[in-house]
């Protein structure tokens, strides 16, 4: 007998240790993922593991009464059910204790949420400067507010489109790049996220919760990768056929790398640009004979090309 | 517990119309008299097996999507097939299974279980159930053209002609007109059925706990599918005259649909399970021998839950643009809905406790809803604290919470009120055998199913995904989940088979197999069209209790069952 209630112990604490540690490997099937990702990540996961304890705790004894109650009175030989209606000091307790551990919940919400919700500053800029703790007032709000030292942040416009993320970086380079977002590692970086034409939703789920891209609406969210590597997620609104295959990807490098990244990006967009408006010439030339010809065909001509 | 209500003595001194009968005529039973008839108990059950046939549909289409999930990068679906198939599978399962299945317990029951000759609108009442058939086909006749792709909840602007430009979702919009008209008439046909036709001495106090249910159902109906109503209209005056309503590009709002949408949804997820709540307040009672715990605390919960069911809309879009003291009033408003929940959960609990529990097929369904829905309660807070939903909002970790809720609320009680009233509707038993066969496959093929998923919404699963990559590492939830939704098939088709099979050749029931406390087992299973030849004055909660008391101390015999006695001797 104390063996059984000695294995039932070891097993309960296994699993509260499971829930409250909850090692990078186990994220992913009992919690959710954030491993060494960024720090509004980490404190969901530790916010969403308190609830698993307390709701394990719940489950455990609701469920436990339930199988009791099923399996000590079911019909034998002489039983008489009791007939009772009702006691009003068990309704008002379980009442009240439900009530008890819900505020229990909220109040630990609310402490957490100014570390999930408000970005904080940078540890370095993009060019890898580092950047004084000082001045780090945080405020609640109503809305995302900027981090402290926003001058050392990143802002990143994130635009969903069927079926791709844009990411428009700041500065006058007017930057920008498709499905993998490159962000250098201990920067804060802030996210204005917004779609083109149907709803999206950005989610990294290493980098912290998912916002929902809508057209007509700017919505925010921010992360600080402090490890180099990528990190993966896709489209989590219904967007149309294919949204199954509308990826994202951030890849957090060093602050050197991504200058030269961003140098890269630069001659890149620029040397397109130059391309473009040489094909645009040459095509508008090739209509212009076309039109001078008056073919009705011309438009599928053009598209042949 | 039964206090005297002002409205007996009215009652008493008021003189009662009735009818004298002569004679008997056998009722009609060729094909005609389902078509024209007006009457409960078969328009009832032209609901039951309506919703059923919908119920398989819906059930096909949920296993071609996890057929198709089974595998990564499987090609047995095209992307807009599956699109396809989620938006019927979501439409079908809320619109044409749930809320109709209940019409259905509701029209066959409530009548009978508050002593009244038919439902105050008859004629209304068959216009409801043609116009949820009719509403149905609209929406299945889409499959020969392109059926809607938008999801149930038809998101504009993909559900916008510019993104959705095939008339499947014209079929959707029309389906929810039609089938939302025809809850809307059902639910004032309840309201004044249960308001105006009690038995004498039935006061609100002494009201079945179903009655109860319906009654809260029927209001959240009339509040919600009014809404539902407005905001479907909109998206075809948008698709097709020109509306912007909800077009960001002429100043219309993609977040004023979400609001007015889920104003109509959340309260329908309540429409889907406060009437298997109340089910399980009539169920465990009877076959726990023991009064039910905490009447007035379950129809208060049932109110409380109602009224509360309406403020938590937005919990449905905490990811989307909203300020934080927005976020902050609907996550605590979520968190109050969970209490009147855990009460009921108590008071189930407590009337099995000291009881003297028969084991049937009915009371298996019933333990099953609680212990699975006590989870889906559970994962509900976790996804009602915003900062938490915003990693699980839209992955299959909600996928599971919904389907452990409105499974087991809906589902598995309506598969408890077969079970139960089945003897009642047709005259013959269901095999315990089958049926418990049927439950076991059933509640493990569920768990089966839709535990893994949680793990797959943490691991970074969104929903609605039509496949997904090898390098993902999701094929090992996938292929589970796949093989629980075989398993929980099988057990539905042995329900439909025992169903089948016990139409011929069950056993009689006689008019009360289960003796049971309420008024429709006062009567011949099945009851004749005019139900009760008189009906009895009601003292209690449990009039066929006093009836039988009666019963013995008329003829000085003693009843065999006796409150608080085992159904069977052992």
């Amino acid at each position: 007998m104390l063996s059984r209630r000695a294995l039932l112990v070891a097993a309960g604490a296994g699993l509260l240790g499971i829930l409250l540690l909850a090692p990078s490997a186990m994220a992913g099937v009992f919690t959710p993922q954030a491993e060494g990702g960024s720090t509004n990540a980490e404190e969901i996961r530790i916010l969403y593991n308190l609830i698993g304890v307390i709701g394990l705790i719940v489950f455990i004894g609701v469920e436990g009464l339930l199988i009791y109650c099923l399996v000590k009175y079911r019909a034998q030989k002489g039983t008489v059910a009791a007939q009772i209606h009702g006691n009003t000091r068990l309704e008002v307790g379980w009442t009240v204790g439900a009530a008890l551990i819900l505020v229990f919940l909220i109040v630990f919400t609310f402490i957490k949420l100014d570390d999930i919700k408000n970005p904080p500053a940078s540890l370095n800029a993009p060019d890898g400067t580092p950047v004084s703790a000082d001045g780090s007032v945080q405020f609640a709000s109503t809305d995302q507010p900027a981090p402290p030292n926003p001058e050392t942040a990143l802002n990143i416009k994130v635009d969903g489109q069927q079926y791709v993320w844009r990411y428009q970086y700041p500065g006058d380079e007017r930057v920008f790049a498709y499905e993998t977002m490159v962000v250098p590692r201990g920067t804060t970086v802030t996210l204005d996220i917004s779609a083109d034409d149907v709803m999206h939703s950005f989610w990294i789920p290493a980098l912290g919760g998912k916002m929902d891209a809508v057209p007509g609406y700017v919505n925010k969210t921010w992360f600080r990768a402090e490890n180099e590597g990528t990190y993966t997620g896709q489209c989590a609104e219904l967007c149309g056929r294919n949204h199954a295959n509308m990826y994202a990807q951030v890849d957090v490098v060093s602050p050197e790398e991504y200058q030269r990244w961003y140098a890269q990006q630069v001659e890149a967009i620029d040397e397109a640009q130059q391309l473009g408006a040489e094909q645009r010439q040459q095509l508008e030339a090739s209509q212009g004979e076309q039109a001078a010809q008056g073919g009705g065909g011309a438009g599928g001509a053009t598209d042949d090309q | 517990m039964t206090p005297i209500t002002t409205e007996s003595t009215a009652l008493r001194t008021r003189p009662r119309p009735h009818i004298l009968a002569k004679r008997v005529e056998r009722e009609d039973q060729g094909w005609t008299s389902w078509i024209t008839t007006v009457d409960h108990k078969k328009l009832g059950i032209m609901y039951l097996v309506t919703s059923f046939v919908f119920f398989i549909l819906g059930g096909v289409e949920a296993m071609l999507m996890r057929t198709q999930l089974a595998l990564p990068d499987n090609t047995l679906l095209t992307p807009e097939k599956y699109n396809q198939l989620l938006t019927m599978h979501g439409t079908t399962m809320l619109f044409l299974v749930v809320v109709p299945f209940w019409a259905g317990f509701g029209n066959y029951i409530v009548p009978l279980m508050i002593g009244a000759r038919d439902m105050a609108f008859p004629r209304i009442n068959a216009w409801s159930y043609w116009m949820y058939l009719f509403g149905g086909i609209v929406l299945y006749a889409s499959l020969l053209f392109v059926p809607p792709e938008a999801g149930w909840t038809s998101y504009p602007p993909l559900s916008s002609k510019e993104y959705s430009p095939w008339n499947g979702q014209e079929a959707w919009i029309y389906m929810i007109h039609l089938t939302g008209l025809s809850s809307m008439l059902g639910a004032v046909n309840f309201v004044a059925t249960i308001h105006n036709m009690r038995a004498p001495g039935m006061g609100w106090g002494r009201m079945p706990l179903f009655c109860w249910g319906i009654l809260i159902y029927a209001y959240l109906i009339i509040l919600a599918f009014s809404s539902l109503a407005a905001t479907v209209t909109m998206l075809l005056i948008d698709r097709n005259f020109g509306g912007n309503f909800f077009d960001p590009t002429e100043s219309g709002s993609v977040l004023l649909y979400q609001h007015l949408f889920w104003f109509f949804g959340h309260p329908e997820v309540y429409i889907l399970v406060l009437p298997g709540f109340a089910a399980a307040s009539e169920i465990l009672p009877v076959f726990a021998r023991k009064p039910i715990f905490g009447y007035k605390a379950i129809a208060a919960a049932t109110a409380a839950i109602a009224f509360l069911g309406a403020l938590v809309w937005a919990h449905h879009m905490f990811s989307a643009p909203l300020s934080t003291v927005v976020l902050a009033f609907f996550m605590l408003s979520s968190f109050l809905i969970a209490v009147p929940t855990g009460v009921k959960i108590f008071n189930w609990i407590a009337t099995l406790w000291r009881g003297s529990i028969e084991f049937k097929v009915a009371l298996y369904f019933t333990a099953g809803f609680i212990a699975t829905f006590l989870m889906g309660g559970i994962t509900g807070i976790f996804l009602a604290v915003f900062p938490v939903d915003w990693q699980l909002h839209d992955t299959y970790f909600v996928v599971a919470h919904f389907h452990y809720t409105a499974f087991a609320g809906a589902a598995f009680m309506i598969f408890a009120s077969i079970y139960y009233w089945f003897p009642k509707m047709t005259g013959r038993m269901l095999s315990e055998g089958l049926g418990k066969a049927s439950f076991w496959l059933i509640f493990i093929g569920f768990h089966v199913t839709f535990l893994i998923q949680h793990s797959a919404g943490l691991d970074g699963m969104p929903r609605r995904i039509y496949e997904y990559s090898e390098a993902s590492g999701w094929q090992l939830y996938n292929v589970i989940s796949s093989i629980g939704s075989y398993i929980l098939a099988l057990g539905v088709l042995i329900t439909m088979i025992n169903v089948v099979r016990s139409l011929k050749r069950g056993a009689y029931a006689g008019p009360d197999p289960w003796k049971g406390n309420t008024l429709e087992w006062f009567t011949p299973s099945p009851p004749p069209p005019h139900n009760f030849d008189v009906v009895p004055r009601i003292r209690s909660l449990e009039p066929m209790r006093d009836i039988r008391r009666q019963v013995e101390q008329q003829t000085g015999v003693d009843q065999q069952f006796q409150p608080g006695r085992p159904l069977t001797k052992v």
